[in-house]
């Protein structure tokens, strides 16, 4: 055993990686869920792609340029490949840089995998696939350091415990440029285009709020007050959401709605991740039941525009990271994380370091990605067809489907295979 | 009287049913049927197993009305139900002997022709 490795800790974040990698096939179930029936499998198999695509980029180059080094906008090459990536401690904490690597890429996953919430159902899988690998490494691993890895965000005072900067701004305000650089889904504005299994939602984001435990809990890197504090806020905090969405339902419809409460817990979690570990569990609840406001009235207020950002990317994250991080201005105590104080508690400086956050972290993931997509649409055609789009995307892209029969299914041998095999993206 | 029976592709439905909204066709069921025209069949692959899939998700209207309205509903679902592809679908439109409502027992033309409530 390395000198200055705890072995509690290591513990600790090793099944605090395993659950923020099942986020990612939890958030694929989730989107699944949300979408027509016939882009099932397309849309979970985004989230599945991140997980192939980002950890290769984030082995090669990510976690590099995202955590070495303290350069003030970006990391350094030192460990590219994983070079120096051993058993010794990682700077700063007392667990292995293996383990704080790997606890890392998981994040990297699921935030490309968030993103494509704003483009199911009609953006091709090869342009995905090249839009993922590339938007880990311009985007996240960038956002990452400013927050995480000793940048200027980090350096300036900024707090962020779990990653309202890289993780839930960065993904929600990606998703609006996604949105807009992909265009609408034809039929949008035009039908109801409407959730195809509510129970793959709720089921989806009850275990994001599961894995939310690790991700949330994981992020103090040791099983210090700062991760007890953050694992039982990630309790709180959404449960309040929960309440308050409930009532904001009530208010509006009459009815209390399965997929607004899955929604809920998700902004529920979002809000506490930059928080978890900064403020106490009393202000945590208030926090959980004052974001699902914006949420919520975004939510409304999107659907009535041309804005086809599908599954409320910039609602759920964007929305409830931004306003997380600002609640930290406000409502840290240096008596709950031993580190700063917030307006509430005669600090004014750190809401200012928060707002710089809550500017700067927007504008970088929206204006990066934009142009991004914008070129990748100069090499290759973004979406599907009009014509695959209506026949879905799980045929179209995969050539399976979610929930097939086998009725008038023939066996193909072999040998026929290739003959027959007309790909129904290029009929005649 | 006559039974207007329009296949159609599962994602022009709604379209058929704006169509026929726009055509005063009241009513009409519909159910969700598998079949096979002349499209270009697909193939899919299942670890290994690849299936050539003979049979495609259409939709099935069945709308009954009296003889003065067969013209506009057959336009409708074609309006609805075209995409210029292979695959559209198609409308039969068969003699009807006797229809019932069962609320009131109106029989034949007063069972098809759609009352103000």
């Amino acid at each position: 055993m390395n000198a200055g490795i705890d072995t509690g800790d290591t513990a600790w974040m090793l099944v605090a990686t395993a659950l923020v990698l099942m986020m990612t096939p939890a958030l694929g179930l989730f989107y699944a869920g949300l979408v027509r029936s016939k882009n099932t499998l397309n849309t979970f198999m985004m989230s599945i792609a991140a997980i192939a695509v980002a950890t290769v980029t984030w082995a090669a180059v990510g976690y590099s340029l995202a955590f070495d080094g303290n350069g003030d906008l970006i990391g350094g090459l030192g460990n590219a490949f994983l070079s120096g990536v051993d058993f010794a401690p990682r700077e700063g904490t007392t667990i292995p840089e293996l383990v704080f690597f790997a606890f890392q890429a998981t994040f990297c996953i699921i935030t490309v995998a968030l993103v494509s919430g704003a483009v199911v159902e009609r953006m091709r899988f090869g342009a995905f696939l090249v839009f993922a690998a590339l938007w880990s490494v311009l985007v996240y691993a960038v956002l990452a350091h400013w927050a995480f890895g000793g940048g200027w965000l980090l350096s300036g005072g900024t707090l962020d415990f779990a990653g309202g900067v890289p993780v839930e701004m960065a993904s929600g305000f990606s998703a609006l440029a996604a949105a807009l650089v992909v265009g609408a889904r034809k039929e949008w504005g035009r039908q109801a285009l409407l959730p195809h299994n509510a129970v793959y939602v709720l089921l989806g984001a009850g275990l994001l709020w599961f894995g939310w435990f690790g991700f949330n809990g994981g992020s103090g890197f040791s099983t210090g007050q700062n991760s007890v504090l953050a694992f039982t806020n990630t309790l709180l905090c959404p449960a309040c959401t929960l309440v308050v969405w409930f009532a904001l339902d009530l208010i509006r419809g009459r009815k209390v709605t399965a997929i607004g409460a899955a929604t809920a817990i998700i902004v529920g979690c979002v809000a506490i991740t930059p928080a978890g570990g900064y403020v106490s569990p009393g202000w945590a609840m208030l926090l959980g039941a004052l974001a699902a406001l914006p949420s919520y009235a975004i939510i409304v207020w999107r659907t009535r525009t041309r804005v086809d950002e599908t599954l409320d990317v910039l609602a759920a994250h964007g929305t409830a990271g931004f306003f997380g991080i600002l609640f930290i201005g406000f409502f840290a105590q240096a008596d709950w994380n031993g580190v700063s104080d917030g307006l509430f508690y005669g600090n004014a400086a750190q809401l200012g370091d928060q707002a710089l956050a809550a500017l700067a972290a927007p504008i970088y993931a929206f204006v990066v990605t934009f142009v991004l997509l914008k070129l990748i649409g100069a090499v290759m055609p973004l979406r599907a067809s009009d014509r695959e789009e209506a026949m879905g995307m799980d045929v179209v892209q995969h050539g399976e489907e979610a929930y097939v029969t086998g009725e008038g299914a023939i066996l193909l041998l072999p040998d026929d295979v290739g003959k027959v095999a007309v790909p129904v993206a290029d009929p005649g | 009287m006559k039974l207007v029976i329009g296949i159609v592709r599962p994602e022009q439905a709604n379209q058929v049913l704006e169509a026929l909204h726009r055509a005063e066709v009241r009513g009409f069921s519909m159910s969700r049927v598998q079949g096979h025209g002349g499209e270009v069949e697909r193939v899919e692959t299942y670890r290994g197993t690849t299936v050539q899939m003979g049979l495609s998700e259409k939709v099935r209207f069945e709308v009954a009305v009296s003889d003065s309205f067969v013209e506009q509903t057959v336009a409708a679902i074609c309006e609805g139900g075209r995409t210029g592809e292979v695959g559209d679908g198609k409308i039969f439109v068969v003699p009807l002997d006797h229809a019932v409502r069962i609320r009131t027992g109106d029989s034949d033309e007063g069972a098809v022709t759609p009352v103000s409530r």
